[in-house]
Formats: C-alpha cells, sequence, structure tokens
C-alpha cells in the first residue's frame, strides 16, 4: 500500500521520462508519494530509489533536506503560519500564540482528532498581506483571529474541501506532455546543436 | 491604483506596466485571455528573426536579473562556451526571500507569459529544454502553470515544431519541496538533479558553464523572464525608454511592515525613490498610525538596513551598493518606530539560520550560535558580552569590513556592499547582515535588554 | 609510480615548463603546476594549510572552510578556498595574515561550538586533526556557552562501523568516500541546516566492503571501527609497513600492535596500488592472526585426536612419512599443494624442497580456482596501466567479491572517464554499472559472445584504439577454465598489443607460481594429483595452507583422496577442516608474524613485516621447508628470510634485480615479471549444448565465506551471506517459485535444497550459487572438470 500504487506509477513514469537523467525526478515522486498515503512512507523512499537508479540513503538524504516532506502521518490539514520579518512585524507571533490556544498544541503538534497539524514557518511569499497562512499550502492573507477560528471551523465543517484537498496534494492540475506534442528531453550525453540555431549560423 | 481581489497585494498604477498589464483580468491566467490580449506575439515577433538577432535584442535592452544580483540576462546567456550543446534553462521559481513576493503573482496571475518568455530565452540562447522550477509551497502557482503549459502544448506553443518552425523545446514544470537555499542558483540546479539543494563552489561550478548534468546552464529568474514577451513585441527603444539607461524598464517591488498601504507595485527602475515608494500617494502613503519611520530593509532580508537618512536613493543598483547595501530581490520592509529592534533582528536572522544548507560551517554553526545568542538577549538572559560576541561570530562569517549605510548619528561613512565572506553562499552573511546593522544602528536598545530587561512591545495591527 | 626516476643531466638554459605556474606564497616566490590546488601547492612549498574536508583522493568539496586563505590575482587579496581554487600566475597567496589567522581561529571555534570534547573518552585522541589543529591554530577557549547538539551515542551503522554524530564535524569525507570511491552510497548527509547529520536509510546499514576506509579517514573520532574501539591509544601502538596477503592486489599497509598484539590495519597511500584504501576483509582479518584457536606449535596424530609434540619429533615424523612415500611410489608419490598464503620465501624454499630435495613434479599452488599458470607469461599489465588503459576487458571473477581494491581502481577508471570497460560475463559483476559494454552471456557461450562482440563496429573500433588491458580470471568454480581462456585468446587475437592482468585471488598466488610451486616436467593439475591420491598412487600430500575440504571445488575427489590412506603434513595457522585429516600439523607463523616478501597480481613485489612475535612455536613456512628438506638430507642454505630472498634473486630471472636491498629503497616495491612467451594456446572446444531441461551453473566467490582466516576473525564471521540460489526472474516463473521460496538442484554429484531468489543479471537458462557459504557447501554439487556444468532446478 505504501508504495506507489499503480496509477501514480503510471505517473511516475511519465514524470520521469521529461528528465534526461532520472534522478532529477526524485523530488517529483516524493510529492507523489505524500499526495498517496499524506507523508512519505519508507517503503516508497525504497521504491523510488530503484525507479530513480540511486539509494534510499541518497532518496533520504534529499527528501530531508525539504521541509515539505513528512516521514510520518500529519494531520489531514498542515497550518502554516508565517513568522518571518514581514509577518513577524504585523503580528505573526501572535497569530501562531493564538493558534496554539484554539488547536490545544504547540508548533509541530497534531491535534489529537489527527485533522491539524501546527507549524510556524518561515516566509511564504505574501509579504504585504500579513499575518499569512497556509493551509496544505493554500495562502491565507490578513489573518485576524476571528479569521483563523473560522477558518478552522470551515475546515472541521468540510466546507472547504472543494479548496484545500487533504494534505499531499499540492496542485490539482498536472503537466502532462502529450506524445505526439513532446519535443523530448535533452541528454546531456548528445551533443547536438538545435536545430534553429543551425539555421541562424 | 486599485487593487484586484484576485491578486491579492497586487495595487496597480498610472505607471507602465511591462509584466502585471493583465493582473485586472480575473482570467488572466487563461490562454483565452493571453491570447486576446497579445499573447503569444512576442514568441512570432522572435521566431521571425534569426536567434543571434533576438538575443542581441535582450542584450540591447539590459534587461537585469530580477532574482537578487541583477545581472544583465543577456549578459549571462552569452556565457555560454561557444558551440557547447546541450544547453539547459531552469527558471529560478523558488521564490522564498523574507520580504519578497512578485513571482508568485507572476506565476498565478499571468503564467502564460512566464511560458513566451522561456521560450523566447530558449530560442535565443540555444537551450534545448527548459526546467521551470517552482517553489513547493506554492500550490495555486503549480496548478496555474501546469494547466498553462498543458494549454500550451495543446496549442502547439511548446514543445515539437513550435508554430511549425524547426524551433523545438519542452519544457517541464519541476516541483520544489520547502528550502530557501534552492533559490541560489547553482543549489537549484542540484535540487533539479535530485539532491539536496547545496550550493555549489563558484570556481568551478558557474551554471552557464558547468550547471546541470554539467553542461551549460541558464538560470534565469521568473520577472525577468516575463519581461521577455513585452520586449519583443515592442521592441528594445520602447524598452529602454522607461527607467534609466543603466537600470531600464520596470521592476516588481513589494513593501511590507508598518506602511499604510503595503503591496507589490510594478515600479519605473532606476528613478522611483523610496520615499516615493514609502510615502507616495500612489504607493504606500506613509508610515502607519503617522508614525516615524524607524529603518527599512531596501532589498530583501539579506540586505543591511537603511533608515531614513537613505530615503531619496533611488532604486538603483549601484547607487544603493555604494551606500552600504543591495536591491536584491525588490523586497522592502518597513519597521516604525514602535518596531522592537532585536527581536526583529532575530526573526531575521533565525530564518537565515534556519535556512542554512548546513554544508559549510561557518555558517551551520555561526548562523544558530547568533539566533541562539539574540534569543537570549529577547528573553532577557543577555550579558554584557553578548553584544561584542554577536560581533566576534559575525566576523567569523563575514570577516573584515561589513557593509552598513551611513549614519549621522553614528559619525560613520557608508561602507559598499558586498562583503567578504567565509561561507560558500550568502546565507550565512545573510544571517548576520541584520545582526550587524541592528547593533550598528540601534545598539543602546540591545543594551536596554541587558541592563534593564526590558521589552517593546511590537504593536500588531494595521 | 615506479621507479622512474631520471639521472639525466638539466641542460643549461632549460625551455620554459608550459606547466610551470610562477606563484607566491607568504612572499616567498615558487613554481607551480598548472591546474595544481592552491593547497597542494602550498604544501609544496612547505606551507600547511589546515584542513578536514580536503582529501587528496577524493574530489575537492571546500566545506569545512578551515582551508581558507588570502590570494591576490591582481584584484587585492581575496578570501580563497586552497582546496578549491587552481593557481594562477602571478598569484600571491597568504597563509598566515591576520585575516587568515583570524578566519581559521573563527572556523575552528564554530566546529568546537557542538563537539563534545569528549576526547577523553574518544578513540581518536591523540591521533585526531581536529585536537591537533584546535592546538596548532585555535582560539584557545570557546565562548559556546549553549546546549551542545545531542544526538544517541554511538549507533551502528553497520556490523563495523559505529558512528557518533555528536563528534562529527560533517566535513563530508565519509559520505564523498561512499559514493564516490567506493559506489556505495549508503550512507548520507540528512536533515538540515544544524540538524544536519550522517547517517544510513533507516535500518538499512553501510553494508559496504570498504566501511572501514571512512573510519580511517574520518578526521574526528566520529566513526570508529568495532574492532579497535577503546582498545588503545595511538600512543601506546607501535607500527610497521606491511602489504596486506587477504587476496592478491597486494595493498600497503601499517601494522599497529600494542603488547605484541595486533590492533589495526591502517591504509597506506601509495600510487602504485592501493592510494591508500583497503578493504574491510583485509583490514581487519588481522583478528585471526590474534585468534585463540591458533595452532600453537606442531602435532601428530595419535588415534582420532592430535599430540602436541616438539619440532623435532614433527619434523622427523614429517620426514618419515615423505621417505615412505617415495619409497613406496617414487618421488611422484608426493604431492604438494598449496603456497598462496605464505611469503615469497616460503614458496619459493617449499618448491626448492618439492622440485630439488624430493623430486616429485606433482606441486601445484592452485585449487582448480584459477586459470593455469600460463597466464602469467603474457605480457602482464600493472594496476596503473590497467586503470587508465584506454580499453579494459574483463573476463574475470567479480572483482568486487574477489579483489576488492583492484575493483576500486578500475571504478575510477571508468567513472573519471579514462577508460572503458567491455565486460563478458555469466552474471552482473559489481562493475558493470560502470561497463560501457556489460556482455551477459551463458557458461558456454563466452567465446561465442567475443567473437560476436568482436564484429560490432563500435567495439572493434574501441579495441582497434589499442591501450588495451585484459583483466583475466576464472569466472566459474563449477567448470574448468578451458573456455574462459579460450575467450581471453580470442580477445588478445583481436588487439595483439593487450597486456593482461590475472584476476588470481589467494595472497600470495602470483608469488608462489612464479617461483615454483607450479607442475614439473610430467607434473600434474591439483585435481589430479588428489585424483592420484584416491588412485593410491600419490601417496602423501604436503598442503601447505590449503583447506581442500572447504576450499576445492570438488569436495568428493577431496573426500575420496583424503580418505584413501594416504599421508598427510598439514603446514598451518589453524586446524582446518582439512588439518584434522592431517597425520603430522605443522605450525606456521601467520601474517604480522614473519617478515618475506610477496608478489602480487601485477607482479610487484613488496615487503611484508613481522609486527608482533608468532604464535606459540609456530615458525615461518621457509624455515620449516629448510628443516624438513634438512632432514631429507639436504642442506637448502637458508639461514635467514633475507637469505632466501637473496637466493631467489640470484636465480629466478624476474626476480633478479630483487634482492633486500633494492626492496629497502624502492617505495612502491619492484616489479617481477616473466619475459612473455606466448604458451597458451586456443584449446579450441566447444561446450555440449545444453540440454532442453538443465539450468547452466556457475558458482563464484563472495568476500566473506567461510574461509579460515575470515571465520577465525569475530568481526567477519557473521559476514557471510549464507548459501543461496539466483535465477533469472523470467526462469522463476517458468520453475513455478516465487522469490525466497525453496527449489531442488540436482547436478550429476547430488543434490541440495536450496532457497531461490531472482537475479535480473543473469543470462537466462542459468542458476547462480556462492561457494563456500554457511548455510551448505556447494563444492559437493560440482567437480570443476568440464567445460560446463549444468543443474535441474525443480520445485520442492
Amino acid at each position: 500500500m505504501s508504495r506507489l500504487n499503480a496509477a501514480n506509477l503510471e505517473i511516475a513514469r511519465e514524470i520521469m521520462s521529461r528528465y534526461p537523467v532520472v534522478r532529477s525526478a526524485t523530488i517529483p515522486l516524493l510529492h507523489l508519494s505524500q499526495e498517496q498515503n499524506g507523508y512519505v512512507t519508507r517503503e516508497a523512499m525504497q521504491q523510488i530509489a530503484e525507479l530513480v537508479e540511486s539509494t534510499a540513503a541518497e532518496v533520504y538524504g534529499t527528501a530531508s533536506f525539504y521541509e515539505m516532506f513528512k516521514f510520518e502521518p500529519i494531520g489531514k490539514y498542515c497550518v502554516n503560519i508565517c513568522r518571518s520579518i514581514s509577518c513577524h512585524l504585523v503580528g505573526g507571533d501572535d497569530l501562531v500564540e493564538h493558534a496554539e490556544h484554539v488547536l490545544g498544541i504547540k508548533p509541530g503538534g497534531t491535534t489529537a482528532d489527527g485533522l491539524f497539524t501546527l507549524e510556524a514557518v518561515e516566509c511564504m511569499a505574501a509579504c504585504t498581506e500579513g499575518p499569512t497562512l497556509q493551509v496544505n499550502y493554500r495562502h491565507r492573507f490578513r489573518v485576524t483571529h476571528q479569521d483563523f477560528d473560522q477558518l478552522i471551523d470551515d475546515l472541521r465543517a468540510g466546507r472547504l474541501d472543494a479548496e484545500i484537498p487533504p494534505h499531499g496534494t499540492l496542485a490539482r492540475e498536472r503537466q502532462h506532455i502529450p506524445a505526439d506534442k513532446a519535443a523530448g528531453n535533452v541528454s546531456p550525453d548528445t551533443p547536438i546543436t538545435p536545430a534553429w540555431m543551425e539555421a541562424a549560423q | 491604483m486599485t487593487t484586484y481581489p484576485w491578486a491579492a497585494g497586487y495595487v496597480a498604477g498610472d505607471r507602465p506596466q511591462i509584466v502585471t498589464s493583465r493582473f485586472h483580468y480575473e482570467d488572466s491566467y487563461t490562454l483565452e485571455r493571453y491570447l486576446a490580449s497579445g499573447g503569444y506575439e512576442g514568441l512570432k515577433a522572435a521566431l521571425a528573426k534569426a536567434a543571434p538577432a533576438v538575443h542581441e535584442d535582450v542584450k540591447g535592452a539590459t534587461v537585469l536579473g530580477r532574482g537578487g544580483a541583477g545581472f544583465p540576462a543577456g549578459t549571462k546567456w552569452g556565457l555560454t562556451p561557444a558551440g557547447k550543446y546541450p544547453r539547459y534553462l531552469v527558471v529560478n521559481g523558488d521564490e522564498s526571500e523574507p520580504g519578497t513576493y512578485k513571482d508568485r503573482l507572476l506565476m498565478e496571475r499571468d503564467p502564460h507569459q512566464l511560458i513566451e518568455g522561456c521560450l523566447i530565452a530558449c530560442y535565443a540562447a540555444g537551450l534545448s529544454q527548459c526546467f521551470l522550477y517552482i517553489r513547493g509551497e506554492m500550490a495555486l502557482a503549480h496548478e496555474r502553470v501546469g494547466r498553462a503549459l498543458n494549454e500550451a502544448y495543446a496549442a502547439g506553443y511548446v514543445g515539437k515544431n513550435i508554430l511549425g518552425t524547426k524551433f523545438s523545446v519542452d519544457i517541464a514544470l519541476h516541483w520544489g519541496a520547502g528550502a530557501y537555499v534552492v533559490g541560489e542558483e547553482t543549489a537549484l540546479i542540484e535540487s533539479l538533479e535530485g539532491k539536496r539543494g547545496e550550493p555549489r563552489l563558484k570556481p568551478p561550478y558557474f551554471p552557464a558553464a558547468i550547471g546541470l548534468y554539467g553542461q551549460p546552464t541558464i538560470v534565469n529568474n521568473v520577472e525577468t523572464l516575463s519581461n521577455l514577451p513585452w520586449l519583443l513585441c515592442n521592441g528594445v527603444e520602447a524598452y529602454t525608454a522607461i527607467g534609466t539607461q543603466t537600470s531600464p524598464g520596470t521592476r516588481m517591488v513589494a513593501v511590507s511592515g508598518h506602511v499604510k498601504r503595503p503591496g507589490v507595485y510594478e515600479i519605473i527602475n532606476g528613478t522611483t525613490t523610496f520615499r516615493d515608494l514609502l510615502y507616495g500617494d500612489e504607493f504606500c502613503q506613509g508610515i502607519r498610525n503617522g508614525n516615524e519611520l524607524k529603518a527599512f530593509v531596501p532589498g530583501g532580508g539579506s540586505a543591511p538596513w537603511f533608515t531614513p537618512e537613505q530615503l531619496d536613493l533611488p532604486f538603483e543598483g549601484r547607487l544603493v551598493g555604494a551606500a552600504g547595501s543591495m536591491l536584491g530581490s525588490g523586497a522592502i520592509m518597513v519597521m516604525d518606530s514602535t518596531t522592537d529592534i532585536p527581536k526583529a533582528a532575530l526573526s531575521l536572522t533565525r530564518f537565515y539560520a534556519h535556512e542554512s544548507c548546513g554544508q559549510c560551517t561557518p555558517c551551520r554553526e555561526g548562523g544558530t550560535w547568533l539566533e541562539r545568542i539574540l534569543s537570549r538577549i529577547c528573553d532577557g538572559h543577555g550579558t554584557s558580552s553578548d553584544l561584542d560576541l554577536l560581533i566576534e561570530v559575525g566576523t567569523s562569517i563575514c570577516p573584515g569590513d561589513f557593509p552598513h549605510a551611513s549614519s549621522t548619528k553614528l559619525g560613520l561613512e557608508a561602507t559598499p556592499f558586498p562583503y567578504k565572506m567565509t561561507t560558500i553562499c550568502f546565507v550565512g552573511p545573510s544571517a548576520y547582515a541584520p545582526v550587524h546593522s541592528a547593533l550598528t544602528l540601534f545598539r543602546e536598545e540591545f543594551e536596554a535588554k541587558i541592563v534593564k530587561r526590558t521589552s517593546i512591545p511590537v504593536t500588531v495591527g494595521h | 609510480m615506479t621507479d622512474t626516476a631520471s639521472t639525466a643531466e638539466q641542460p643549461e638554459a632549460p625551455a620554459p615548463d608550459p606547466n610551470a605556474v610562477q606563484v607566491t606564497i607568504n612572499g616567498v616566490a615558487h613554481t607551480a603546476r598548472k591546474g595544481q590546488l592552491v593547497i597542494e601547492a602550498a604544501a609544496e612549498a612547505g606551507e600547511y594549510i589546515p584542513r578536514f574536508c580536503y582529501h587528496e583522493r577524493m574530489a575537492p568539496v571546500g566545506k569545512c572552510r578551515m582551508c581558507l586563505v588570502e590570494a591576490d590575482s591582481g584584484r587585492g587579496p581575496a578570501v580563497t578556498v586552497s582546496c578549491m581554487v587552481q593557481v594562477a600566475p602571478d598569484m600571491k597567496i597568504n597563509t598566515e595574515s591576520p585575516t587568515v589567522k583570524r578566519m581559521q581561529e573563527g572556523v575552528l571555534e564554530l566546529l568546537l561550538a557542538n563537539h563534545p570534547l569528549d576526547c577523553p573518552v574518544c578513540d581518536k585522541g591523540g591521533e585526531c586533526p581536529l585536537q591537533d589543529q584546535a592546538f596548532s591554530h585555535g582560539p584557545g577557549e570557546s565562548r559556546f556557552v549553549e546546549e551542545k547538539r545531542h544526538y544517541e551515542k554511538p549507533i551502528p551503522i553497520s556490523e563495523l562501523v559505529f558512528l557518533d554524530r555528536e563528534r562529527c564535524i560533517l566535513c563530508d569525507r565519509c559520505t564523498r568516500f561512499a559514493s564516490e570511491v567506493a559506489g556505495d552510497p549508503l550512507i548520507h548527509f540528512t536533515s538540515r541546516g544544524n540538524n544536519t547529520q550522517v547517517n544510513t536509510f533507516p535500518d538499512e546499514p553501510f553494508a559496504s566492503y570498504f566501511s572501514g576506509n571512512t573510519v580511517q579517514i574520518c578526521p574526528v573520532g566520529a566513526l570508529t571501527a568495532k574492532p579497535y574501539r577503546f582498545k588503545a591509544r595511538p600512543w601506546d601502538l607501535d607500527q610497521t609497513e606491511s602489504t596486506c596477503t587477504s587476496c592478491a592486489v597486494g595493498c600497503r599497509t601499517v601494522v599497529q600492535s600494542s603488547r605484541d598484539e595486533v590492533l589495526r590495519y591502517q591504509g597506506v597511500d601509495n600510487d602504485a596500488v592501493n592510494w591508500g584504501w583497503l578493504c574491510d576483509k583485509g583490514r581487519f582479518g588481522f583478528e585471526a592472526t590474534n585468534s585463540e584457536s591458533r595452532l600453537q606449535g606442531p602435532a601428530i596424530r595419535s588415534g582420532d585426536g592430535f599430540t602436541s609434540v616438539g619440532w623435532n619429533d614433527a619434523l622427523d615424523q614429517a620426514a618419515t612419512l615423505i621417505k615412505a612415500a617415495v619409497a613406496a611410489g617414487g618421488a611422484s608419490a608426493v604431492g604438494v599443494i598449496g603456497g598462496a598464503r605464505g611469503t615469497n620465501e616460503d614458496a619459493y624454499a617449499w618448491a626448492r624442497l618439492a622440485h630439488d630435495v624430493i623430486g616429485t613434479p606433482n606441486v601445484y599452488a592452485h585449487l582448480a580456482d584459477a586459470l593455469r599458470s600460463e597466464i602469467l607469461e603474457m605480457p602482464r599489465a600493472t594496476i596503473n596501466e590497467a586503470a587508465s588503459a584506454t580499453t579494459i576487458v574483463l573476463l574475470a571473477p567479480d572483482l568486487k567479491e574477489e579483489l576488492p581494491v583492484l575493483y576500486l581502481r578500475l571504478r575510477d577508471a571508468a567513472e573519471k572517464k579514462r577508460s572503458r570497460i567491455i565486460e563478458f560475463t555469466a552474471r552482473k559483476s559489481g562493475l558493470s554499472k560502470y561497463a560501457w559494454k556489460s556482455i551477459v552471456s551463458r557458461p558456454g557461450d563466452e567465446v561465442e559472445a567475443v567473437r560476436q562482440a568482436l564484429t560490432e563496429p563500435e567495439i572493434a573500433a574501441q579495441i582497434a584504439k589499442g591501450d588495451v588491458v585484459v583483466v583475466a580470471g576464472k569466472a566459474n568454480l563449477a567448470a574448468l577454465g578451458t573456455l574462459q581462456t579460450d575467450a581471453i585468446l580470442k580477445v588478445l587475437e583481436a588487439a595483439p598489443g593487450a597486456k593482461v592482468l590475472p584476476a588470481y585471488r589467494r595472497g600470495n598466488i602470483v608469488g608462489a607460481v612464479q617461483l615454483g610451486m607450479n607442475p614439473g616436467p610430467g607434473g600434474n593439475s591439483t585435481a589430479k594429483i588428489l585424483a592420484d591420491a584416491a588412485a593410491g598412487t600419490v601417496k602423501c600430500l604436503v598442503l601447505l595452507g590449503v583447506d581442500l575440504v572447504s576450499d576445492f571445488p570438488d569436495a568428493q575427489t577431496v573426500e575420496r583422496a583424503l580418505s584413501s590412506g594416504v599421508s598427510i603434513i598439514a603446514v598451518d595457522t589453524f586446524l582446518s577442516p582439512t588439518a584434522q585429516r592431517a597425520n603430522v600439523v605443522l605450525a606456521a607463523a601467520a601474517a604480522g608474524e614473519k617478515n618475506g616478501t610477496v608478489t602480487n597480481i601485477e607482479g610487484r613485489v613488496q615487503t611484508v613485516a613481522q609486527k608482533i612475535n608468532v604464535a606459540g612455536t609456530s615458525r615461518p613456512d621457509w624455515m620449516i621447508a629448510t628443516e624438513l628438506a634438512a632432514r631429507l638430507g639436504k642442506d637448502l642454505g637458508f639461514t635467514s628470510v633475507d637469505s632466501v630472498t637473496e637466493a631467489i634473486a640470484a636465480s629466478v630471472p624476474a626476480y633478479a634485480d630483487i634482492t633486500p636491498t633494492a626492496l629497502k629503497s624502492a617505495r612502491d616495491g619492484l616489479l617481477a615479471v616473466p619475459t612473455p612467451s606466448a604458451s597458451l594456446q586456443p584449446s579450441g572446444q566447444q561446450a555440449e549444448p545444453a540440454n532442453g531441461y538443465d539450468y547452466r551453473l556457475i558458482v563464484s566467490r563472495e568476500l566473506y565465506d567461510l574461509g579460515i582466516n575470515n571465520q577465525m576473525s569475530p568481526s567477519l564471521a557473521g559476514l557471510a551471506r549464507g548459501l543461496r540460489l539466483h535465477m533469472h526472474p523470467s526462469d522463476l516463473e517458468r520453475v513455478g517459485v516465487a522469490d525466497g521460496a525453496s527449489v531442488r538442484i540436482t547436478t550429476e554429484r547430488g543434490a541440495k535444497v536450496v532457497t531461490v531468489h531472482g537475479d535480473a543479471g543473469l543470462a537466462r537458462w542459468t542458476v547462480w550459487m556462492p561457494f563456500n557459504q554457511p548455510g551448505g557447501s556447494v563444492n559437493d554439487l560440482i567437480s570443476a572438470s568440464g567445460l560446463v556444468a549444468d543443474a535441474r532446478i525443480e520445485t520442492v
């Protein structure tokens, strides 16, 4: 179960085909695994290592470098509150405290019902709209304490299901390169001058 | 001077719009809207010329890199070793510098403009494949760019024999996964190769010569590439008519913090001053609550701080550098008189300490040490030797003079940017920059915390 | 490199060297070389720049920042990473400016910030670069008052290596070694920033054959080796340089001991052979020398057991047995087998005893596990020549399993794109993934595989470039090496100038063969000697460090020989299963207990050194042979090990220059290679076509097995993977069994039930089994007497 299922394995192979060096697919495949299971499983890392021709240690070395990858189950909703300078200046720290109080957990914790994981994170590129948070990487801007309470209520009640998929799903629409349209990946080992450059010479 | 609910943070104005011209359309991200508003005309204009001529246009227009270093894109493209193929384009959409955002808006609001920019770059510089690296946390950008690419492929703008020509290139959308340092171009390449996002050492790894998979690679910022369709449609003259000779065109700038109207503005490059931006009616309209300006960070979290003395400097890289800071990524963070300076410095230093990749000693150990000393001071547990210790640890990261702005208060001359560093990349010095600025300009606030153990509260809200 | 020092006089006005780069280092002019790193140029100029991450044998990474200097290339002094930046003309390098000193102090203070400073209980204490550089370049005090990073104290990352992450300074040496040198990236940096640590994938150990090197190159005490932990302090160690004899590569080592016990082997960096690396079997195999099971003195059979006797009694008894055999069946009734375990001097003394004193031609060092010794008469390649050849053709066993450091050298050649590897094999090897072409064919088809490959234009063009080295060895213990030899000859026919590097495995096998442990006129191979013993025509066997019961790939013949009433004289360090069947056991000195020389696969003669006293009353073989010769009525004239070395130089042409004196000044040893002669001719034989229901059987060795030295080294004893059978995944389906299930294998010699695994590295209709593994033997299934071996595989 925690390896990539058949449908995702097919997606994985398409992703891999875009890169001339297959190890480049490591991070996209880790995302795929996280989308399937909500976190990156041990078995998935071993499978990804086989797919991208590296070792599990290398895959884990890469995966653990990046904050978005979780190696244990977390809440259905990962609530990330920004604490970097722009949000800090307009009350980001207070929002974190408020969230701790409302959810009854500290940053890094998950609520007992498995619904929410709270994280105090660094800048998420919405600096003029602080305090900012993301739920499963969907932004919320200029979040007041009331806004936060409402958001949590809405998430609990499932009112945001259409907008916010469970943790692990980033984009709901993926890139797909149709075979008949593809130019094809270009291997570093094929020193070929691009056709349009030849014409230019 | 309008905002749009679908482009939160963006403030339009009465100025030339090179990259934000479609932001006022709610459906600006669709191919339909793009084509209806002049989309892919720049690509057609490019394809009508020989590739070197397009490269000449970009050189002639002096399109400056918008990622932070401000290096001209056309020059960068010319650094690839002659005749060495394949070459790759890596699009840096890993925007994460504190205070900075514009690339996210450009990807969410006008993905086709970016795609078109990528295509023009690939055509002009002979780049055989493009990897569009988007920061992991930007789910909406993934969706919008992914959908736009699907549309563009279906319509024949991307892929094999684009618009019936010999020009063929694939654009692969690549997702990051949360690591600020990947915004450094060699770290971005490492990450794209499926590795830990650790910056490579320069020399020998200048990407233009040895980049992705060891091949010549151009790394360009999202905003930089988004300029190209307009440039190709309107020509070099029209482009350089905006801004100054050394800084032509426009720039997207995010002003955050204690101003009345924080927002992302497309401003005229080179001429707009910080005073215009912070106080101008068409921009931020002054400091909130009528407070005094205490200090501002002029170019992203790693930039040395400015005080009101530097307000009249224009948005021009060389002048700002000579004054002891940098324009960086186009982010201005404004601190008013109520700001608790040590806490603000801690917030910035903590960011860089947290985002250190960990491969080189001074950054890995020094950044965290600075953070811990600052935390101690902010928590009221600082000792009198801690302020010197901050400088000492900082000196282990940046030996020699550290850039700072002149301050009549201290009777100092500006030390120009950049600095010497013992680290592989700028992340380590960035952890020290706010400490140095804050300590140089506001030492008494630190001393107050040590001696009196009091705290100046941050006012919340606007 | 080898002795190529030029004695030519310098011309008066030398032409400017195009590779010379003039720099100044701390104000002193210095001529550096183009492309040289600043850190190396400074070292040549006598300025040692402190460093942690930089290692001469690995790509620089510039991570620790200890080696920062100031260099001025015309734009003022710039902070420069001396391990990454190359010298440039007129560069002014300053390694001792105030800024440099400040940077060094800064980096050291930062490195020590989170270092536990548990030096008193650290194995590295006393030989620790961090300790030493903190002393010489450090700030003298730490101002870091915060809580240090904490991790679980040492965690085992493999059976042999422990990792203490608190001590680790994240220099990337071990991780770089694992991926860049060993090709086993099983340890890696994990997490990020201040939480970065070295670790394995959870519960997947650092199971590399080369893991011990990471301990040696760790600049702090973060990595420690299980066999050495808390055994000694560096200042208590006494050391001497020697050569590893656990295989025939001949890696240079330092043997370190304390209180007459060998405690550690460390690799010595030499350009010719091992570049400082060792395999774990070589590094940790010294434990066998210290084993309590070592024979302490000679013994003679009494009933079912042995009685310890004095050397005089034992040697008298041995001489009596030999004389009796000669009396009963002539000189050729004595067979002398083995000799690869000892030194050149040992082998030479035994060869003289066998050939000159006894007069038997039935002498052989091989155990049906190697290609015929005529392969040594082909034009010989050195390891360096192989590892820089334009093309390396592999017709050999899996080098990673049998000659691990040669594997490292050839892997490096391929990875650095110096060489292209063309591999012909019946099963994918450790080098397959680095090979330009890896051609897998069934046993029996090897000659045809080579013939076909050579018709491919791409391969033919590659071979035609010249500079070809063929690594030649016996890849399958289940069959004769005849077809493999024919395949090798086929390659040589297409590449007339090619050189050959023999992939012989056992310690000093090349020395033994070159010095006379080879059949004389009318003499026989080991298999034939054993068959003759079984038939009663050979009446006495002298076994020199060979364990036929475990190690000979034909258990039935061995058993018939040993139970035929033949008298057996076993010269050994342990009472091996074979020695247990002997009439007389003579206790031999082991590695580390004797001086002498050994010859590696390329013919390089290097010294081995005595570091500790012998176990009990054991004696070096040469001395035993000399004494036995005396009892057989002949004085070999050997009075010291040097006298044997001199005798070799005087009588064996290839060794003419190799005197004790010459060896003293030869840093990388001296080459002893016989003049090439084309004595091997293709057999022209063809294997019977396989029938429709049998599988071709391959049997080969893995690094860790039931070999007596392996088993007597506690750290290595548990590492053998065990008996199993591999077949192609599609063949698994054909047989109708799942991976991990059991099958019955039936050969002409017998049947056995074993666990089966899918292995896509095999050709279809081929099965592979490892030799001499725990969980059941294979040598009772094979005879090594046919061109190929077939087996039937059935479900159970």
